[in-house]
């Protein structure tokens, strides 16, 4: 069990909508069977399409569920997306039918809650079976305060968000206890304002500073939305200060890191001018490792463009070229936004490309030790095919240390 | 890398004939590997035995050798054919070792053959159980506590250390023939045995047993840049113990957590680069200790496997042509993904439903067996079906098994299973058989706990809770008050979801299934088709490959042209085979050229007719009469016109829907041709009009009536059920006593709703068996306007009584005269006049002292048409679909589809394979009830060397004399025959033993018997020097070498049982019929003039067509 994820456990205990961790024992192996209370509910997408489905989860806040729906194609790993911070605002839909199936477990949290606004299923699994699991998927929902809507043709969702990209939607019981009605929720889908225009980051990012891992390298993670994952890789052989996405450049040099990582996060890197100007300054001054929003910042610090994608990338199956390797890593990717390569041509080199639309996934700058990638080495869910990334990171290090002790000489 | 230019000609080694562990998955792999490496301009040459598969079909490969799979035989198919490359991974195992014997025999090297795909070390990391245990041992994966031996003491030692239970396993063998889990010494012991002797090398692994594990598959893609993908993840309800080709299969994997699969997909990623698969698809095993999460890799396997095919189905991603594309230099990302188009195949596939595979078995063929699932595979065909859930693709997956279940239970069968007590039902969950899913069922319908179940089965909870989820809506639609019409559009939909069918819900709420059909529209749940698209919807796919399930929104695209559907023959089973499959895809291609639009619908995984792109339109989907009905639906809405439906390709499958469909779509010949050439009276009068011979017989729905009948027509008779395939529970009885324990044994199936029972409208047939008739079949077609083409006659080496599917046949007849001949070619015009057919008729007669009697008629392909295709030339099943189509002969020859009457200066015999080595203790006598799993052809310049080539390919090693004696114990009937057989055997120099009666005959005919052979029996419980040694004994210390034993008629069966099974064991050559020891022995004498030489089905097919004066006698040369 990571130690990131059991201090932020902590936290999440002295969080009001969490109940008791204790006396959560698998299903598998005792008896009860959670039973199923079918109480109707509806999904109404902005565009006016209606989806039928059960209420699950716990009662929404405020009444109706709503956010950019957005969804991801892993098979496995909701437990993993559900408390990715980068999908804060967002409600996520699996276009797997059976989620829950093993439950979910303290150990795959990747974050101290659930950031996304809502989730849409399929099939809810009535009674999960698996050694790991600690409490099934729904009392987790619940636990976190998190509601959700099953029975949904999820495939049809997927097909609609596919072809206009990334829509508003609302859900809501539509009968019993707080149902709503289809016109509530069309006009709060209406109303909803998705992602544009707001710094989700400033609500996912952590207070105060805290510090992981135990190895002898002192890097400093900026937390746009760390998953917990990526703080286990840097801790393996490193001492990680995580600091608050606000953080300046001077607080960064003052703990004088051999490294700096700009850790993934939700929404559009326009919204973090305060990060890019961050970044700006770091640049050149210590080697910098990027992933997903961090990767788009530091491609903003570097004068770079960011575009919207037609669809965006979400899943775990994403083939992605490494052109120095000139192989394939099979890729967890989750992001609407993309760097465009052009804009960056003059100041740093593509690394990685995604071979199904030719997106830039990676970037190396030219003359100075700084690189980032769009999709996920730390997987999680997803592949492990790109772990290389982070060694990566520590050669870098290295490679710098070994040149200013050099250059002292 | 692009593709290499080095090398230019290819060769691929197919799997020969269907065995059970190997079956038509492997005419998938081979069809599409050479359309692949066609497409990339390459020559190919293919070598497979199989007549039967559609990849040996000319127009597949340059050069097509239906030739046995032998060392020789391949040395001298690349001696005249010189290819550059050899292809090892997509003919299964037959292909891999056949490929592993040419490099060690120098072949390869001498004639600079290069393997490719696979190289030799690999296979043998891979093969060789304990290399591979090291090899994995060595990259850190957990593996399980074992030694090997090569011998029972050795065996002895290795377990003393392991400790029991274990599991013994051979090297190089296939399905795990030969293996077993052993839990006492004694077990131990013989199973020890066993295995030393099915394998190759005898030498056995002895492994812990770690039966009710967990159990799962990957299926892994590797390039030459070691890009490397899992195309598809199967999790096994049935726990380890039970051989993943007998276990019931769920794709994607259900139950691990990502973590923990990762785990999993490293190490088999870690597995393949150690092997060093080098390029290709491999399949990896490995099992998980469901309470630690403990995971140890089982076995991988270096090739195409029946899970690649389960796993392309399930996917949409065509793992065999990808292989054969990587094979030649690609890598996975410079090859496009056929399904997207816009993307690369260096991906792995997601999927947004719930895949469940179910094996077929054939238990009720083989008296003796035990029926119990174990290490060692035994079924002979399985079904797929495509849900949203778990839920709904189960209860697919149980009705596309044709074995009267409608659903998981709440259907007619379910009774069986509630007459079961509490105690036998306990017992029965906790070992796997056929039945074991229908009793889990019952268990939970009787409110058994899943957590109970788990702790007697072992299947995963999360399974068994899916299974009462649907268990309760039974129960609730079983409750439910007010009738069918009464049902809400919410209760329908959540009822369809859970994937039960129209006729389960008028079952258990009460009327017809047509009325539930009707309340259901009425409540506006109509079916709704989603897509295979490999991405879960994530990108826009253009693939025609559909399920049907219940959601919103339904994914069928309109189509413009008229529109053929095909009905295909579902699950392989005894009887019912790839046969059926090669003519409903060559009917889909016949049509797609003749411009209709085909759609295909079908529900085995392991068949070419559901690769997406052999039709225009695939529907994966139970081939029953709702599921029909709602394709119909969804296809009658297109603009194109619906032309109609083809039910008389697929066997008796599709048949049996011919009178519910509706009757304006049904092409070919009607539904009341087919009723009338299975409905017993009307046949009668149809063959007394046309005064055409029959064996004397009636009908009879009792016992009593039965017995009236032979009072009539005297012993001995044969009995059978009406409407059932392959001579289903068909029997020769000699005395009143066989008859009623057969009547009795019929009536039982009958309150089973299963094949082959009896009541009043499917009464039971009694004919006057026709003693030493020779038996032939006759495929013809006729058209729309009255002509009938006969497409082959076959004359049976094996007499009547044997069935057609079991005896060996041969083209042209070898010994009928011309005037009979006419005779069956007149009598065979006559019924399809007489019946209306238009398409496809079978029919088969007994020939007795010249006469002609007819026997059965099919109004429909039979499993004969590949075979008379590949020895004519003439695409049997092209013509007749475009004739159902409307088309007539006069427009086929215009077309050059149908070439004139073929010329044959060749000759073809078709033998059968018999599964008898899998079901050690059954009687290998062959008889009227089919059990033979697949066929292989000889063909050559006589019937006596084409005799010995079938024999060849079937597995039969040709003794020299000096190898042993040869065995004769025959029927007082035989004796005649059998002496002449023996007389031929003798002057090639073979020394003989025999039984005293036999040795008696022989002695008087003036040869040499050798050995006199004691009874069974009159021996084993005497010391051996006190008489003759027995046939057994002799078998067993390797004295014999060919065995011909006929049975005894009545009474004495009992001593030839012990015989034929043991050398059915020994795997010593055995000839159950006169005829079949006569055409051996003239075989083997022509053998000794000349060798065995080899040609491609295109020269042979050329030759045809010049001596009958047509250019090409092999259908269109269109390019697939
Ligand atoms: N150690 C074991 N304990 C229990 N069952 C086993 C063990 N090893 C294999 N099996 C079972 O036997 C089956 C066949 O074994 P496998 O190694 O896959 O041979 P094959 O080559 O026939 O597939 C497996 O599918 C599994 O169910
Ligand atoms: N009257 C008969 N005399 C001798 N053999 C018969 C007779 N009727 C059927 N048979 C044998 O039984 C086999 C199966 O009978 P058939 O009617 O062809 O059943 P199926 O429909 O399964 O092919 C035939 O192939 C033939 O060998
Ligand atoms: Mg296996
Ligand atoms: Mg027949």
């Amino acid at each position: 069990m990571n130690r990131a994820a059991t201090e932020h456990g902590n936290d999440a205990a002295s969080n009001p909508t969490n109940e008791p961790t204790n006396d959560l024992t698998n299903d598998a192996t005792k008896g009860d069977t959670v039973v199923s209370r079918i109480q109707p509910a509806a999904l109404v997408m902005a565009d006016g399409s209606v989806f039928e489905g059960e209420h699950i989860g716990a009662v929404p806040t405020g009444g109706i569920a709503s956010g950019e729906v957005v969804f991801n194609t892993a098979l496995a790993g909701y437990q993993e997306v559900l408390t990715d911070p980068s999908y804060a605002g967002q409600i996520i839909t699996f276009t797997y039918p059976h989620i829950g199936n093993y439950g979910t477990a303290a150990a795959d949290a990747e974050s101290r809650g659930v950031f996304a606004r809502g989730v849409v299923v399929r099939d809810l699994a009535r009674r999960h079976s698996n050694w790991r699991a600690e409490q099934d998927l729904g009392s987790f929902l619940e636990r976190h305060g998190m509601a959700g809507i099953a029975g949904v043709d999820t495939r049809r969702l997927t097909r609609l968000i596919r072809d206009v990209g990334a829509l508003p939607g609302a859900f809501a019981p539509t009968d019993g206890p707080g149902a709503q009605t289809l016109e509530q929720l069309t006009a709060s889908a209406e109303a909803e304002p998705g992602t544009d225009g707001i710094d989700l980051v400033a609500q996912v990012t952590t207070a105060e500073a805290y510090r992981v891992g135990s190895g002898p390298r002192r890097v400093v993670a900026l937390d746009f939305g760390i998953k917990s994952t990526i703080l286990e890789h840097l801790g393996r052989y490193a001492t990680v200060d995580v600091l608050p996405a606000s953080a300046t450049a001077a607080e960064i040099l003052a703990l004088e890191p051999e490294g700096v990582f700009l850790s993934n996060g939700p929404g559009d890197p326009s919204e973090v001018p305060y990060a890019v100007a961050t970044v700006k300054e770091l640049v050149g001054k210590v080697p910098i490792f990027g992933i997903c929003l961090g990767h788009q910042i530091l491609a903003l610090a570097l004068g770079g463009r960011i575009v919207k994608l037609p669809f965006g990338h979400h899943g775990a199956n994403h083939p992605v070229m490494n052109t120095e390797r000139g192989q394939v890593e099979i890729t967890s990717q989750n992001h609407n936004f993309a760097v465009d390569p052009e804009s960056i041509a003059s100041v740093a080199e593509v690394t990685h490309i995604n071979l199904n639309d030719g997106v830039c996934q990676g970037l190396r700058v030219t003359g100075v030790p700084a690189y980032s990638v769009q999709h996920h080495p730390e997987a999680s869910p997803g592949p492990h095919d790109s772990a290389y990334l982070f060694e990566q990171f520590e050669t870098l290090m290295a490679d710098a240390a070994g040149a200013t002790a050099a250059g002292r000489a | 890398m692009p593709k290499r230019t080095d090398i230019e000609s290819i060769l691929l080694i197919g799997s020969g004939p269907i065995v059970i562990g190997q079956a038509c998955e492997f005419d998938y792999s081979g069809t599409q590997a050479c359309r692949a490496l066609r497409e990339e301009g390459y020559r190919v040459i293919l070598a497979n035995s199989n007549p039967a598969t559609i990849m040996t079909d000319p127009t597949f490969a340059d050069a097509t050798y239906v030739e046995p799979l032998t060392l020789e035989v391949l040395r001298s198919i690349i001696e005249t054919e010189r290819p550059d490359a050899l292809l090892p991974t997509l003919g299964g195992q037959t292909a891999l070792n056949l490929s592993m014997e040419l490099v060690e025999a120098g072949v390869l090297d001498e004639f600079g053959v290069e393997l490719i795909g696979a190289d030799a070390t690999a296979i043998a990391t891979a093969e060789d159980r304990e290399n591979f245990k090291d090899a994995m041992v060595e990259i850190g994966l957990g593996v399980l506590r074992s030694g090997i031996a090569h011998t029972v003491e050795e065996s002895m030692e290795v377990v003393e250390e392991i400790g029991l239970p274990v599991v013994i396993r051979p090297a190089y063998i296939l399905g795990g023939r030969g293996t077993g889990i052993a839990k006492t010494r004694e077990e131990f012991a013989a199973a020890a045995a066993t295995g030393l002797a099915a394998s190759p090398i005898s030498e056995i692994l002895i492994e812990e047993s770690i039966a009710g594990w967990k159990e799962y598959e990957l299926e892994v893609m590797r390039d030459r840049n070691d890009n490397q993908v899992i195309i598809c993840s199967i999790e096994n309800l049935d726990p380890m113990g039970v051989h993943t080709g007998d276990s019931i299969t769920v794709a994607p994997i259900q139950t691990l957590s990502d973590p923990e699969y990762q785990v999993m997909r490293d190490a088999a990623f870690a597995c393949l680069r150690r092997v060093g698969v080098e390029t290709g698809g491999s399949n990896v095993q490995f099992a998980v200790e469901p309470d630690t999460g403990r995971q140890v890799i089982i076995e991988m396997n270096p090739r195409v496997s029946r899970s690649s095919a389960l796993a392309s189905k399930a996917t949409g991603f065509p793992i065999a042509k990808i292989a054969a594309k990587l094979a030649v230099g690609y890598t996975l990302d410079e090859i496009p993904n056929d399904i997207t188009k816009k993307t690369p195949s260096s991906f792995e596939p997601v999927i947004d439903y719930v895949v469940t595979k179910i094996p077929r078995w054939a238990f009720e063929k083989f008296p003796g067996t035990t029926g119990e699932l174990g290490t060692s595979m035994q079924s002979v065909g399985e079904v797929m079906a495509i849900g949203r859930t778990f839920p709904e693709s189960v209860q697919k997956a149980c009705r596309s098994l044709e074995l009267g279940q409608i659903g998981l239970n709440g259907g007619p069968a379910e009774q069986r299973y509630r007459d079961m007590g509490d105690d036998d039902l306990r017992v029965a969950v906790g070992i796997g058989t056929p039945d074991r899913l229908f009793e889990v069922a019952e268990a939970l319908r009787r409110g058994w706990s899943v957590d109970e179940l788990y702790e007697l089965s072992r299947i995963d909870p999360w399974f068994l809770d899916q299974l009462s989820i649907v268990v309760e809506q039974r129960l609730w639609l079983e409750q439910h008050q007010g009738g069918i019409e009464s049902l809400t559009r919410p209760e329908w939909r959540r009822t369809k979801q859970l994937g039960f069918s129209d006729a389960q819900v008028a079952h258990l709420v009460g009327g017809t299934e047509a009325a539930a059909r009707a309340a259901r529209l009425a409540a506006g749940v109509i079916t709704t088709f989603k897509t295979v698209d490999t991405c879960a919807a994530e990108f826009e796919a253009s693939t025609p490959y559909h399920y049907s399930t219940y959601e919103d929104e339904s994914e069928v695209r309109p189509g413009t042209k008229p529109r053929v559907i095909i009905l295909g023959s579902g699950p392989n089973r005894i009887g019912q085979g790839i046969e059926f499959d090669y003519c409903c895809v060559h009917a889909s291609f016949a049509l797609r050229d003749a411009g209709y639009e085909t759609i295909m619908v079908n529900c085995n995984p392991e068949t070419v007719s559901t690769d997406y792109d052999t039709s225009d339109r695939l529907y994966f989907e139970p081939i029953t009469h709702e599921d029909v009905l709602n394709i119909i639906e969804a296809e009658a809405a297109s603009e194109g016109e619906l032309v109609g439906i083809i039910v008389s390709l697929g066997g008796q499958t599709p048949l049996k829907l011919a009178d519910v469909l509706p009757p304006e779509l049904v092409l070919g010949t009607g539904p009341s041709a087919i009723d009338a050439a299975e409905d017993r009276e009307e046949w009668a009068a149809l063959c007394a009009r046309l005064d055409i011979p029959q064996p004397a017989g009636g009908t009879a729905t009792s016992t009593d009536e039965a017995l009236a009948v032979v009072e009539r027509i005297g012993y001995p008779a044969l009995v059978r059920p009406s409407y059932v395939l392959g001579g289903r529970a068909m029997e020769i009885v000699y005395d009143d006593v066989d008859l009623k324990r057969a009547m009795a044994a019929l009536s039982a199936a009958g309150t089973l709703g299963r094949e082959g029972g009896l009541s009043a409208e499917r009464p039971v047939l009694v004919d006057r068996f026709l003693e030493g008739a020779i038996e032939v079949d006759v495929d013809a077609v006729r058209d729309g306007v009255g002509e009938t083409v006969i497409g082959g006659v076959m004359e049976h080496v094996e007499e009547a009584g044997i069935h057609s599917g079991d005896s060996a046949c041969v083209i042209p007849p070898s010994t009928l005269s011309d005037e009979t001949i006419d005779v069956l070619c007149d009598y065979t015009r006559a019924i399809a006049a007489e019946l209306d057919v238009q398409g496809p008729i079978n029919v088969q007669y007994a020939v007795q002292k010249g006469q002609v009697f007819v026997i059965e008629a099919n109004p429909r392909a039979s499993r004969t048409v590949p075979f008379v295709s590949k020895a004519t030339g003439r695409p049997m099943a092209m013509v007749a679909s475009r004739v159902m189509a409307g088309s007539t002969f006069g427009e086929l020859r215009a077309e050059g589809l149908l070439g004139p009457e073929p010329e044959l200066e060749h000759w073809s015999v078709k033998e059968a394979v018999l599964p008898f080595n899998r079901f050690p203790g059954t009687d290998a006598l062959l008889g009227p009830e089919m059990r033979s799993t697949g066929e292989v052809m000889g063909v050559d310049t006589s019937a006596g060397l084409a005799f010995v080539k079938s024999q060849l390919a079937a597995g039969t090693a040709i003794p020299e004399p000096e190898d042993g004696l040869v065995f004769l114990s025959l029927a007082d009937r035989d004796k005649p025959g059998g002496i002449e057989a023996a007389t031929l055997l003798a002057e090639l120099g073979y020394r003989l033993a025999a039984t005293q009666g036999t040795a008696a005959a022989l002695d008087e005919a003036g040869l040499k018997v050798e050995q006199v052979v004691a009874r069974i029996g009159v021996a084993s419980d005497a010391p051996a020097e006190a008489g003759e040694p027995d046939a057994v004994m002799l078998m067993n210390d390797g004295r014999l070498t060919i065995v011909i034993n006929t049975p005894r008629g009545r009474g004495a069966r009992a001593d030839g049982d012990y015989i034929r099974t043991a050398a059915a064991e020994h795997g010593v050559p055995l000839l159950t019929t006169v005829a079949a020891a006569k055409s051996f022995a003239i075989g083997i004498g022509e053998l000794r003039e000349t060798q065995l030489k080899v040609r491609s089905l295109q020269s042979i097919h050329e030759a045809v067509a010049a001596a009958s004066g047509t250019v090409s006698g092999s259908g269109p040369e269109v390019d697939r």
